[in-house]
């Protein structure tokens, strides 16, 4: 008989189930559980309950949310709260003897940059982390996603997870992208078609050409926004471009343990024929470079639209939320979107602060001025030192930027890095939450070629005009 | 954690959809003692940014005060996974939240911590937000173990719950202690995968 098909997700979830209940409740093993400074709560409650951490040598950890990034150290670290929860993760270190990149360490950065960097994040694994954006490890075909402060205190005491299968879901973009069309992009496009909670409980799995053709780095983006559609994960299936990423990485296998490896790994992209509860086709040819105008990631439009009027939407609920988005926005309906004016520049976050997004701000920036504050912080000690060796901080310097060490910094508005009241930023994050990057803040999602354009003309510009200037 | 049997209590209406984990309690409150947080709680949609409350949320709004249950719309609680999101709606009494759907990661945070999440329709829910703003302070009653939520009007809803979860929070006993019990599987699926993985 032949085996059924099935999805790349399925294929992960089954060889993880340690215990299935009756009633469809999963406990599922947990391959790699990354940690943050926001873990130390999650460390305080696992000793106060006289547990100790199963699996060390699967424990990884790095300072993100709460570090500086105006300089290095704990020192650097204005707020004694934080500098406190930063300092504990040396502590836990000492007590239970996971591997960390501590804020020392130059392999220390966003913890959604450094597990694909140091080759932790791997296809066909389970990895979990207490931050919603773990989504970004399925851009290496895992199977990851976020958890809470008390799911991470079960992980650290078994390894496992307690989990209701979710449904499988496939977002195909099909064709080539266009000229200056990057993965931010394609998925805020998504994310504007199925919507802000278009993904719950859902796997999603993206395919077609266009996916296939991005780069690691640029699936990252992808992935990582997933969790913006309430996606309760993001993946993309293996292959070639995936092992040529992860080959040589300091925790990828070596030598014979590679070529193993390898073969487990192809195994691991979802079968010929397999269904997916759910399925959406995007053109991948009409996507432009996207903006966001409004206070969810899926109040997207194109850098050739206007800001929408509220008149058109199709209903009263949805009238009075856009009126309420673009009061908090401080915009007018009919505005061409490269009419409004920025007050910042923010490129960085898990979204977009890895080499490539360095290289393409950096080309859009090159031999032009900042005309706004603007600032660029690598997602990582590693990034921040390639990038420099490649001479991306010149020329961010020359124009006026501001090179910064390696954190969460202006994306999560919890560590000093934020904007004033009022202030219009273009970022390269991924939430243009209310409040999110400082109360007031008006924050528009973009590409970092998007926003890097946006700094040299203090408006938003299609960068695709720059480039060909 | 606390077990969840019944509930009845004022219930408050938030009408927005998508209303994300930042609203419930932004990110610069975070990084505090848990005691310190209440106050946060829909911090920014509560008050103008000169600190005055605005009239025109419910929560201040008199006929809503001591409320336990919010009914919210879809995609509540999306976004960040803090679970400052729970215990401080938690820490200020409320223990059911009934939405058409909600964050995935809300939802799960809820059950670890003594809160019930509920799904009814979406067209349930908005009819019980329009009783609750005719109607401002009128209760909700929440049954877990007959899986019913009563309206103001009387219309009984049943809701679905995994009876995994429903279990733990009748008993008031978070899932740690129960897959200590399950150590042996673990060590036994941990030695399987030592052969299949052993590049880990």
């Amino acid at each position: 008989m032949a085996q059924p098909s099935l999805t790349m997700f399925e294929k992960i979830w089954r060889r993880h189930v340690v215990v299935d209940r009756p009633d469809g409740y999963t406990l599922l093993y947990i391959d790699r559980h990354l940690m943050h400074d926001g873990s130390a709560g999650s460390f305080a409650r696992l000793r106060a309950r006289g547990l100790s951490l199963r699996r060390p040598d699967r424990s990884f950890a790095t300072p993100d949310h709460y570090v500086a990034t105006g300089g290095r150290g704990l020192g650097a670290i204005e707020d004694s709260h934080h500098r406190g929860i930063v300092a504990a993760m040396a502590v836990n270190h000492a007590r239970y003897g996971f591997t960390v990149f501590d804020i020392g360490d130059e392999r220390q950065g966003i913890a959604h940059v450094v597990g694909p960097e140091q080759g932790i994040t791997q296809p066909g694994l389970t990895l979990v982390c207490g931050d919603s954006h773990t989504s970004t490890h399925g851009a290496l075909g895992a199977l990851a996603f976020g958890i809470g402060s008390s799911e991470v205190v079960h992980v650290m005491a078994t390894q496992s997870l307690w989990q209701r299968k979710p449904k499988a879901m496939r977002i195909a973009v099909e064709g080539n992208l266009g000229f200056g069309i990057t993965a931010k992009d394609v998925i805020l496009a998504i994310i504007a078609r199925i919507g802000a909670g278009g993904a719950i409980g859902h796997v999603v799995e993206y395919a077609g050409s266009a996916i296939r053709s991005l780069s690691v780095e640029g699936r990252l983006t992808l992935c990582n926004m997933s969790i913006e559609a309430g996606g309760r994960a993001g993946m993309v299936a293996p292959d070639n471009t995936t092992f040529a990423y992860l080959h040589g990485r300091a925790f990828a296998p070596k030598d014979a343990a590679w070529d193993k490896a390898l073969a487990y790994w192809r195994d691991v992209p979802s079968d010929e024929g397999a269904v997916f509860d759910k399925e959406v086709t995007l053109d991948g040819a009409t996507i432009a470079p996207m903006v966001t105008w409004g206070t969810s990631p899926e109040d997207a439009v194109p850098i050739t639209a206007r800001i929408p009027d509220p008149s058109s939407a199709p209903d009263a609920a949805k009238r009075e939320g856009m009126e309420r988005a673009l009061a908090y926005m401080g915009l007018q309906p009919g505005t061409p979107v490269e009419d409004v004016a920025v007050d910042r520049v923010f490129i960085g976050s898990c979204t977009n602060s890895r080499i490539e997004d360095l290289r393409s701000a950096a080309a859009v920036v090159r031999g032009r001025k900042a005309v706004v504050p603007s600032w660029a912080v690598a997602g990582s000690g590693v990034v921040k030192r390639q990038a420099e060796a490649e001479g991306l901080d010149r020329i961010f310097r020359e124009a006026g930027f501001e090179w910064r060490e390696p954190g969460c910094s202006m994306c999560v508005g919890m560590n000093g890095d934020t904007g004033k009241p009022g202030q219009r930023i273009a970022s390269t994050s991924n939430r243009n939450f209310v409040g999110r990057q400082g109360q007031g803040v008006r924050t528009h999602l973009v590409s970092p070629a998007m926003a890097a354009a946006a700094a040299v003309n203090g408006r938003f510009t299609d960068v695709r005009k720059l480039a060909q200037a | 954690m606390e077990a969840f049997t019944s509930l009845t209590a004022v219930a408050v209406p938030v009408d927005l959809p998508n209303v994300d984990t930042d609203q419930i309690i932004p990110a610069r409150f975070l990084g505090r003692a848990r005691e310190e947080q209440a106050p946060a709680m829909f911090h920014d949609m509560r008050r103008a940014p000169d600190g005055s409350l605005r009239p025109d949320f419910p929560l201040n709004q008199d006929g809503f005060s001591g409320a336990g249950i919010i009914v919210a719309e879809r995609n509540f609680a999306c976004g960040s996974s803090r679970e400052n999101a729970v215990t401080v709606m938690v820490d200020n009494g409320f223990r059911a939240f009934i939405a058409p759907s909600f964050g995935d990661i809300f939802f799960n945070n809820c059950f670890q911590n003594g809160a019930l999440p509920i799904m009814l329709p979406e067209a349930r829910v908005a009819e019980l937000r329009a009783a609750l703003h005719a109607k401002p302070g009128a209760n909700i009653t929440v049954d877990l173990a007959s899986q019913t939520v009563t309206g103001p009007d009387g219309k009984i809803d049943h809701f679905e719950i995994d009876s995994f979860r429903k279990d733990c929070l009748l008993r008031g006993v978070d899932s740690v202690t129960l897959t200590l019990s399950h150590a042996s599987e673990i060590a036994a699926f941990e030695a399987r995968q030592k052969e299949e993985v052993s590049w880990l």
